[in-house]
């Protein structure tokens, strides 16, 4: 595997210990959130919409509670209505007012799976059995699935009241068109005119799920006096506590929520859907209550991201350079507004340094679940249509597509169109780097072809929370807030090592709950490393600057006439010599006599958040019988700033691509003309299996993020942002056909070729 | 109706366990024997996640019925490791980062351990034809089927 990482110039940073929680996982001891089992615990199970749209006429639960062995049933008259209110999560944006109907239906369902009640009983037969008794009368509305569909004037309305945010003067009449949002930057209009080649295209992308391997699970506990217990699988324990608290009315600091092992997320255990019924089914019970969902209700009743239309016109010159870009996305929000829209225009023609852009979004409410984040939100939908017009320019100006990028790449200093200007960033290294690839140069077969693309993700920072103990022994103890998905903790450690000098294996990190550490946002926009890093490192300072005050004490001699070097604490300047330097070891076993525990606390809001660039070079062979598309070979490169643990770093690069690939090839919602999903599991589904691809080969660029004192940038979601482009770009060489619609199944690619008379 | 009661071994132990007729073998392991470390990824077969060897055929426990393992041999993660030693396989996975989130990891070592009894010196192609029953979304499967590949090597003497 290649890498271009510099030197190492550090003893832990670069380094490839194994992961702390690591054996935990590989003997089956680690606990996910269906794990938990608690005395007298109850099964909770939810009634879901059986339709894509209809007014809920009445619920009758007065049979199914009289049931033997049914302890209590929860449905929209368990919660009080919430005021229109936006909360961030992660980086989309909820409403408490939609959150409340979504985990329980109140005036009507709005998509085929849409929670209407929650029954908590003695088992999981009797909970099902309970559910069939509840009685639902429906009155069933039109339904609309498709974005175009629902923007028309005649659709079928999801909520009545919605006018279009955006526009002036509002719009008078309910559609909906949930919001519009714009950004401009110079004058697209002379930018075209100078233009000698224009290209303008539609894509359509379908809505994907984030796929996750564990099922959102979780089992609450809450006592006679309100104090209630909730253990969850989750990207963010104390957002979620805020949502359940808001939901319920209760004080937040009467729920402790502690995040189990998390089976996977991307973005979709950011929002809430079972904690709240479970914590009112437990109240009600007073007995604890799991609730696990199936594979079913993941796909039907949480998640996606948006399936969307993407226009994109690009003119350029002669010489290639852009001159003008232009973007309309729209995009599909679910039942409720807040798609990721937003992020999808500013990350549309971020890979570019442009003086004049315009990009448009509409967010899209239609019968379809709720979306939520999926990695880099909205980043891939957008970036698919701009880099595959970009790979046509270059084909038409007969320009090499990694030249053609090049030439305007954005870098330090270039202003985006959605506003900020740029520090040092790592796009123009990443291109340089597959140009210089063995990949890039590497021969291809018959019915082979090699694409290209770039992208971008924005990262951010936020609250954050870090505690890190000085054990008696010398040992360290680190509780950080932001759930591990795929290698935190060791990366954390190896940070805190590095600070203290210590053997990494002598930090013990968890992910502590919210009562026993302060606030931590979630684990999402690629934050996590870069936020609990941050804090980490703060914290492992403040232990080191306790230790010379306690080192001066028992000296007794000036806290400024120690230092801290090479892992010792020593007394310098006069008293150099005079003392026998102390060791953390050493520390640790005075800190009773010297004052008490020594602990480092860093309580921040992680600033200096810097984006991560990435370029993926794909290979796919397209067999002319069946319009199957195999990808053959397939390189990420990417900007890390700095690789804490290259290997969880290459796992993103590796992760992040493949779900891309899925995207491109074949997933993908399937909905039948009455509104409901045809492909609810995952043989239908089918997200991407080690049969279907080859090795994942990754390459780490590193441009330190200055703002972090390790140069780490976030890494998680740029991956998933350019592989569309990149096959769509390869399957266009390897066809001769141009696709702009995903997925690119088997029969689409074959009728598109039978029609070019390429097959 | 009354509960069957059955009779089998579990990771060489005898075990015994009340079900229902229509209680998965996975749901028989992990609520009546507490052995979590097979996980319920979609309850039909497609994930993997519940990998175990019945009677050393490797199984979707969630497939199979609790009764069917009256008188036969199970085996889970769990009893993978020997003491405080790893598998080979596990200590690979660890070694080459080859999980990231983890919940599909133990299925997959329990399928990848199928696969080396059957065939020690599988190919790369062969490696990711057998685990092809075992979805991972976090890794991407590089790292799996490289960690797959040098256990193999290794427990080869290679």
């Amino acid at each position: 595997m290649q890498e271009r990482v510099k030197k190492p110039q550090f003893d832990v940073v670069g380094t490839r210990p194994v992961r702390p929680d690591g054996v935990d996982k590989v003997t089956g001891r680690a606990k996910y959130g269906a794990d938990l089992k608690m005395a007298g615990q109850l099964v909770g199970k939810v009634l879901r919409s059986p339709h894509a749209h209809a007014r809920i006429k009445s619920i009758d639960v007065s049979k199914a509670l009289s049931m033997p062995g049914v302890k209590a049933i929860v449905t929209r008259d368990d919660f009080a209505d919430q005021a229109s209110e936006f909360v961030p999560a992660g980086e989309m944006l909820i409403n408490y007012r939609d959150v409340v109907r979504n985990i329980l239906a109140r005036e009507k369902v709005l998509y085929e799976g849409h929670a209407i009640a929650a029954v908590a009983a003695i088992s999981e037969k009797v909970a099902i059995a309970a559910l069939d008794a509840i009685k639902v009368d429906y009155e069933v509305l039109p339904h609309v699935i498709d974005e175009i569909e629902a923007m028309k004037a005649d659709a079928p309305l999801l909520q009545e009241d919605m006018i279009t945010q955006g526009v002036t003067p509002a719009p008078t009449k309910a559609s909906n068109v949930a919001k519009r949002v714009e950004f401009t930057l110079g004058d697209t209009a002379k930018g075209f005119a100078e233009a000698d080649v224009i290209i303008e295209r539609e894509f359509k992308t379908k809505a994907v799920h984030q796929g996750y391997i564990e099922p959102h699970a979780c089992l609450a506990s809450v006592s006679e006096d309100g104090s209630a217990d909730l253990w969850t699988t989750t990207q963010g324990h104390w957002v979620k506590r805020a949502h359940c608290a808001k939901l319920l009315g209760w004080d937040v600091t009467k729920i402790r929520v502690t995040s189990s092992e998390i089976g996977g997320g991307f973005g979709g255990k950011t929002v809430i859907y079972l904690e709240p019924l479970a914590l009112a089914l437990s109240k009600k019970a007073h007995r604890p209550v799991k609730m696990v969902m199936s594979r079913e209700e993941v796909f039907k009743s949480t998640g996606p991201t948006s399936g969307g239309t993407v226009r994109v016109k690009m003119g350029a010159k002669k010489d290639g350079r852009i001159t003008a870009a232009e973007g309309e996305i729209i995009l599909q929000a679910g039942a409720f507004q807040g798609s990721p829209v937003q992020p999808a225009c500013m990350c549309a023609f971020a890979n570019y340094d442009l003086e004049n852009v315009k990009v448009i979004g509409f967010d899209v409410v239609s019968n379809r679940p709720k979306v939520a984040a999926y990695r880099a939100p909205g980043g891939p939908i957008s970036t698919y249509g701009v880099e595959s017009v970009v790979d046509e320019l270059a084909e038409k100006l007969g320009i090499d597509p990694i030249d053609l990028r090049l030439k305007n790449a954005a870098k330090e200093g270039t202003k985006a169109a959605y506003g900020p200007k740029f520090g040092p960033v790592g796009l123009v290294e990443c291109l340089e780097a597959a140009k210089e690839s063995d990949h890039w140069k590497a021969p291809l077969g018959p019915n082979q072809g090699r694409g290209i693309a770039a992208g971008f993700w924005f990262n951010i920072g936020g609250e954050t929370t870090v505690s890190l103990q000085l054990n008696e022994d010398g040992t360290l103890t680190l509780m950080a807030g932001t759930p591990d998905i795929g290698g935190l903790r060791a990366s954390l450690c190896m940070m805190a090592a590095e600070e203290l000098k210590v053997d990494v294996h002598k930090i013990r990190p968890i992910i502590a709950d919210t009562s026993s550490l302060g606030y931590n946002f979630l684990t999402g926009g690629s934050r996590s490393a870069f936020s609990s890093g941050m804090a980490t490192v703060e914290a492992a300072r403040s232990i080191v600057k306790q230790a010379c005050q306690r080192a001066a004490k028992l000296w007794e001699i000036p806290e400024e006439a120690v230092t801290w070097e090479d892992g010792e604490v020593r007394p310098a300047g006069e008293n150099a010599g005079k003392h026998k330097p102390m060791t953390l070891s050493d520390i640790g076993k005075i800190a009773g006599k010297t004052g008490g525990a020594i602990v480092g606390y860093a309580a921040i809001s992680a600033q200096g958040a810097a984006p991560s660039f990435g370029v993926h070079i794909a290979d796919t062979e397209v067999d002319p019988g069946t319009g199957k598309v195999t990808v053959t070979r397939y390189t990420a490169i990417q900007d890390a700033g700095r690789a804490i643990h290259p290997s969880y770093v290459e796992g993103q690069f590796q992760g992040g691509a493949v779900q891309g690939i899925g995207w491109a090839l074949n997933e993908e919602y399937i909905y039948g003309p009455d509104g409901k999903l045809q492909n609810a599991g995952f043989l239908d589904y089918r997200v991407p299996v080690a049969s279907d691809l080859p090795m994942i080969d990754t390459i780490i660029v590193e441009v330190p993020n200055p703002r972090h004192p390790y140069g780490v940038r976030g890494i998680g979601e740029t991956p998933i942002v350019p592989p569309m482009a990149a096959i769509g770009a390869s399957v266009r060489r390897a066809s001769g056909v141009r696709f702009f619609e995903l997925p690119m199944s088997p029969p689409k690619v074959l009728k598109a070729m039978k029609a070019a008379g390429k097959a | 109706m009354a509960k069957h009661h059955v009779t089998t071994t579990v990771n060489g132990d005898p075990v015994e366990y009340l079900c229902e007729s229509e209680q998965t073998l996975l749901d028989c392991l992990r609520d009546e024997l507490d052995l979590v470390g097979a996980k319920e990824g979609c309850s039909s077969g497609d994930c993997g996640a519940c990998s175990v060897l019945l009677d050393g055929r490797l199984v979707c426990s969630c497939l199979v019925l609790g009764v069917e393992a009256e008188g036969r041999s199970v085996e889970t993660i769990e009893g993978m490791a020997q003491g405080d030693e790893l598998h080979p396989l596990q200590r690979k996975f660890l070694e080459h980062a080859a999980l990231q989130c983890g919940i599909c990891t133990p299925g997959i070592l329990v399928a990848a351990k199928a696969l080396l009894a059957k065939n020690p010196d599988p190919t790369e192609t062969q490696v990711r034809y057998w685990l092809a029953g075992n979805l991972c979304r976090c890794t991407g499967y590089d790292k799996i089927v490289r960690a797959v590949m040098d256990a193999a090597a290794e427990m080869r003497g290679a």
